[in-house]
């Protein structure tokens, strides 16, 4: 029969128990899951079953991390995103979050700056946890995408990006992100950088404060190589704060939108 | 003459730069970005570029929060 160990694939006899497919494949596993529920080694196998062994307390290898990735989400799929580097602007709830995303589905570089460092405040929509205070925020993320995924690049700029360097930080990036706070950091950044790269897209963020209808925010194609994901209006004010639920919406557009340029495909349309 | 502003005919007086354009129409530069004939246009040109008859412009407003 043909069932899948670890999401890779196997030929094995009829009749095995799961603890008999450990004792072939990964004898110190110590805990068995059979499509999707922990299971007792004496439990019987039948063709098409999906079996995890796990060590606990032990980090998978390279190897296998890839393997389980390119499992997920198809070779080809695994392949691009591996190979690409995407360039972060602002580690905020926007860029956190993005980073995250794009570290779980195997992004090869990601390059991330941020001047600031990790406030109480940022808490409730940031990407941080409370033993993180203080710290640079890009340094902080660092660590936490490194124990998501030990083998996706990471390159923290600490520093200001300001028309002077922002060519230099993200030279690399075949996609920047604009994840700023301030409106007129945002213009910025995108009126910099198309102006070296005009080639390469920028996925930018405006109007995602509040909690308005998570409906409203939308992907749209705003000028040739800028797609702006938000609601396009809702600016922070008092009253009408960030908050993670609205921030992460829009983040997480974002993060589509790049995987989807990444691959060749249209942020806002079917279209390949 | 006209011009196609976020895409819709729009008429406007005759050698006007962009900046003119944004003044008139209460746009503060330092929150939009403008896109002529398909280029992102950097702040300190938008005083610099005459608008033609035909041309295409994009002026994308930006809010802050993030």
């Amino acid at each position: 029969m043909q069932i899948k160990v670890n999401e890779q694939n196997y030929t094995v006899d009829d009749d095995l128990t799961a603890g008999a497919v450990r004792d072939r494949i990964k004898a110190d596993a110590d805990l068995l899951i059979i499509n999707g529920f922990p299971a007792s080694a004496e439990t019987l196998l039948h063709d098409g079953d999906l079996l995890i062994l796990i060590r606990r307390g032990e980090t998978p290898d390279a190897e296998e991390l890839d393997a389980l990735l390119a499992a997920r989400h198809t070779p080809g799929v695994h392949d691009a995103v591996k190979q690409s580097t995407v360039g972060i602007a602002g580690a905020g709830g926007l860029g956190s979050a993005i980073a995250i995303a794009l570290t779980r589905t195997g992004i090869g570089h990601l390059i991330i700056a941020d001047f600031d460092v990790v406030e109480p405040s940022n808490l409730n929509r940031q990407q941080y946890f409370i033993d993180q205070i203080g710290l640079p925020k890009v340094y902080a993320l660092r660590d936490t995408l490194t124990r998501i995924n030990p083998q996706v690049k990471v390159t923290s700029a600490h520093l200001r990006l300001s028309p002077a360097n922002i060519a230099e930080v993200f030279g690399h990036a075949q996609v920047l992100v604009e994840a700023f706070d301030l409106a007129e950091q945002k213009v910025m950044l995108i009126e910099t950088f198309a102006a070296r790269f005009p080639d390469r897209p920028i996925v930018t963020g405006s109007g995602m404060a509040g909690y308005g209808p998570a409906n409203s925010i939308q992907t749209q194609r705003v000028a040739g190589n800028l797609y702006l994901c938000g609601d396009g209006a809702t600016a922070a004010a008092p009253g009408t704060g960030l908050m993670a639920p609205r921030v992460g919406v829009a983040a997480h557009h974002q993060a589509n939108a790049v995987l989807r340029l990444l691959l060749g495909c249209d942020p806002v349309t079917e279209k390949a | 003459m006209d011009i196609i502003f976020n895409g819709t005919s729009r008429a406007i007086p005759h050698s006007i730069t962009i900046q003119e354009l944004l003044d008139q129409l209460h746009l503060d530069c330092r929150q939009v970005v403008v896109e002529h004939n398909r280029s992102i246009v950097a702040r300190q040109r938008l005083a610099d570029i005459v608008l033609d008859h035909g041309d295409t412009l994009e002026v994308i407003h930006f809010v802050g929060g993030g």
